[in-house]
């Protein structure tokens, strides 16, 4: 019994020789991702500035991020976004709201232009989410005042009686750690994020006696409303 | 071989510790999944308090049922049934140990880093760059000592359960190693080295396949191990058997870009994702049949043996989740059902459905056989079965009701072509059915205790009757 083949001569060696059978396996698993990920550093089709360099900052020499106007397009957060942006993640509000319009008629009127990947270029990581238990966040920047945000960042019922949003009233007394965001300003460079050590500098100083809610009300702020896209561009095929 | 032999023969301690543990942890897992439900349904039960604020728990929810009762659960039957079916002692028992010291550990420093807020925004990736390094060493750990056990087996061929756990603790590797990488800040705080797009593919090739290969491949090892056990029945068609394999092996890689359809993922990429999700019917039914067929000729066990209806409901449901998770991956089902509580009811028919009774089914196997008796209460397993049957579907139903009912309001429009429905009214109509779903988590988790009570008494009932000194007794 032991000696007869009950399938194919390979078969029958990876079951009898545990090597064979991790080889076989090991090649079998890295196929798929391979091939779904890697083509997507390299093609070009992938970035949407690669054919629309213009919805990038083209920032000039010297510049930092304090000479950006609204509109330059798609830049580095500024150190206050960046802080804001780590209370996003730290609150875990990606398990309830996207940032990724689709390029549905339904969420254009609701949300804006269908979303790009160049935007969330410098997301580490990216934000996109996956369920829409609160509404998509990608352009949120600019729809509310500032004073609407804290208020329904700390009573979200309060404005909205439907919502069932946690309150957040603890991010009124935290403040943002000034050379905290000089670490993390570094890490992201050095992931790839472009800022310049004036960037750094400015973004330390930007958060100086800044609450979380402040970082957290420039994070929402800026979403989405870096580039000016065109409604009539086709910017993805 | 009687079962003084095998307590001699093989290494069950670190076996019943790892069993003891999945259980525990089946009910403290669920437990925070009926949490953060109700904090769904009432968010006044988030308190205001930062670290039980539902975007804390959620995170914590999913990686004790995902890692501590699946891992548990995992690691009990993997290092059992390699044994059984090797017909050796694990490779080194003191390895094992380690793991099991390991992955508990890893499990308590995520129940204290996530509701402080340290999380690397990595959906079902969330703990920290230290923790991700702890859990490469002792996965690897738990892997060599399989493998190794393998290698050192007394049959001739390797039996197809421990080809899924192979496949699984090969998958695991490349995709936490990958999807983790990140520069460290501080402690407890990194950046992804990855961004956009690139980001969004790498998490969900590890985020599907998290779902494919852990609590997939790994648990179709257990259930071609310990169906035929429990039924006292060779599995139905080794060909099926190796199709199942080989299929699954290479087509589950490709489906992570199915969760990014209509994204900024280009679109050859999502089809792709979508086309071999479709394909992937083929495999996951024939394993399903393959499970179920098993019984053949044993039928009428089913109704004499509660342990055996775990094991072939699981089956049903591995056969309706891996149906309806194609067609979710369909584009223009998609379309409907991406952001919505659709998919939150289709990954609980899979881990509540799937991977939970199967789970149940092989533990329930394995507390009779590692303590040599039988259960406590054979009525507490059948009603353990049956709440479980009923908190799966009222969880369920709930969720395709909200899922497809949130979708449709978003894109209602009123007959002067304006969206009908604020984002707002959408959220107040889910209210009842957020209340439903905590209902039938509420009564899955009750099985859960009921299962715990009833392994606890089982456990002191054998060891009141085994004489003293022995390992039964000192391990209880």
């Amino acid at each position: 019994m032991g000696n007869k083949i009950h399938s194919t001569k390979l078969q029958d060696k990876a079951e009898r020789h545990v090597g064979t059978m991790l080889l076989i396996t090991a090649l079998l698993l890295s196929v798929g991702g391979i091939v779904e990920i890697v083509p997507l550093y390299y093609l070009d089709s992938t970035m949407e500035h690669n054919k629309r360099p213009e919805i990038l900052w083209d920032r000039q020499e010297g510049q930092t991020i304090a000479d950006w106007k609204q509109g330059d397009g798609i830049r580095p957060y500024t150190g206050l976004e960046l802080a804001g942006r780590d209370v996003y993640i730290r609150e875990g509000c990606y398990l309830c709201h996207s940032q990724m319009i689709r390029p549905f008629r339904d969420e254009k009127e609701r949300y804006g232009h269908y979303s790009l990947a160049s935007e969330s270029i410098y997301d580490h990581p990216f934000q996109w989410g996956s369920k829409r238990t609160g509404p998509d966040m990608a352009r949120v920047g600019g729809k509310y005042s500032d004073e609407w945000h804290v208020q329904h960042l700390i009573a979200p019922r309060s404005l909205v009686p439907e919502s069932v949003m946690p309150n957040y009233p603890w991010l009124v007394d935290a403040t943002v750690d000034a050379e905290g965001i000089r670490a993390r300003m570094g890490a992201m460079r050095t992931v790839g994020v472009p800022y310049t050590d004036g960037d750094i500098e400015e973004g330390v100083a930007g958060v100086q006696g800044k609450t979380e809610m402040d970082a957290m009300v420039a994070y929402l702020q800026v979403l989405g409303t870096m580039a000016n896209l065109d409604h009539g561009v086709t910017y993805r095929d | 071989m009687n079962y003084a032999e095998a307590e001699q023969k093989y290494d069950f301690d670190v076996v019943r510790w790892f069993s003891v543990a999945a259980v525990i942890y089946l009910v403290v897992g669920t437990l925070l999944g009926v949490i953060v439900a109700s904090q769904l349904a009432f968010p006044a039960l988030n308190f205001d308090i930062p670290y039980i604020t539902f975007g804390r728990l959620r995170p914590l929810h999913t990686n004790a049922v995902i890692f501590a009762f699946g891992g548990c659960t995992l690691m009990a039957t993997a290092f059992y049934s390699v044994q059984r079916t090797c017909g050796v002692k694990l490779w080194s028992n003191k390895m094992a140990w380690f793991t099991f010291i390991g992955w508990n550990l890893i499990i308590v420093s995520a129940v204290i880093t996530l509701p402080l807020g340290l999380t690397s925004g990595k959906e079902y990736a969330e703990l920290e760059w230290p923790i991700d390094i702890a859990i490469a060493v002792v996965w690897l750990s738990f892997s060599i000592n399989f493998i190794m056990t393998i290698a050192t087996r007394k049959s001739s061929h390797i039996y197809v359960s421990n080809w899924f756990f192979m496949s699984m603790m090969i998958m695991i590797t490349y995709l936490h190693v990958v999807n983790s990488l990140a520069i460290p800040v501080e402690l407890f705080k990194s950046y992804s080295i990855f961004s956009s797009v690139q980001d969004a593919m790498i998490q969900w090739w590890w985020g599907h396949n998290a779902v494919g290969f852990y609590l997939t491949a790994g648990f179709l090892g257990i259930m071609y191990y310990f169906v035929p056990k429990q039924a006292e029945r060779p599995v139905f068609s080794y060909r099926l058997s190796v199709i199942h394999f080989w299929a699954l092996t290479f087509g589950y890689v490709w489906l992570g870009a199915h969760h990014l359809q209509y994204t900024a993922l280009p679109d050859w990429t999502g089809s792709l994702g979508a086309a071999i999700s479709l394909a992937m019917i083929i495999p996951s039914w024939g394993g399903a049949i393959n499970g179920m067929m098993t019984l053949s000729g044993a039928w009428d066990k089913l109704r004499t043996d509660y342990v055996l209806r775990f094991l072939i409901m699981s089956l049903a449901f591995y056969a309706m989740s891996t149906f309806e998770g194609p067609v979710m991956s369909i584009k223009t089902v998609n379309a409907l059902s991406h952001y919505t509580d659709w998919g939150i009811g289709h990954v609980h028919s899979g881990a509540l459905g799937w991977v939970g009774m199967v789970a149940a089914g092989a533990l329930y196997h394995l507390f009779m056989k590692l303590w040599n008796t039988e259960m406590y209460s054979t009525k507490l397993v059948n009603l353990h079965f049956w709440l479980a049957t009923i908190g799966i579907v009222v969880y369920i139903v709930a969720m395709w009701i909200s899922g497809i009912m949130q979708a449709l309001m978003w894109r209602d429009y009123t007959e002067f072509g304006t969206l009908t429905y604020t984002f707002a009214e959408s959220v107040a109509a889910m209210h009842p059915y957020y209340v439903m779903r905590a209902v039938g988590g509420f009564i899955y988790t009750l099985g859960g205790a009921v299962m715990l009570y009833n392994v606890i008494m089982t456990i002191r009932t054998a060891s009141s009757r085994a004489p003293s000194g022995s390992t039964a007794a000192a391990t209880a």
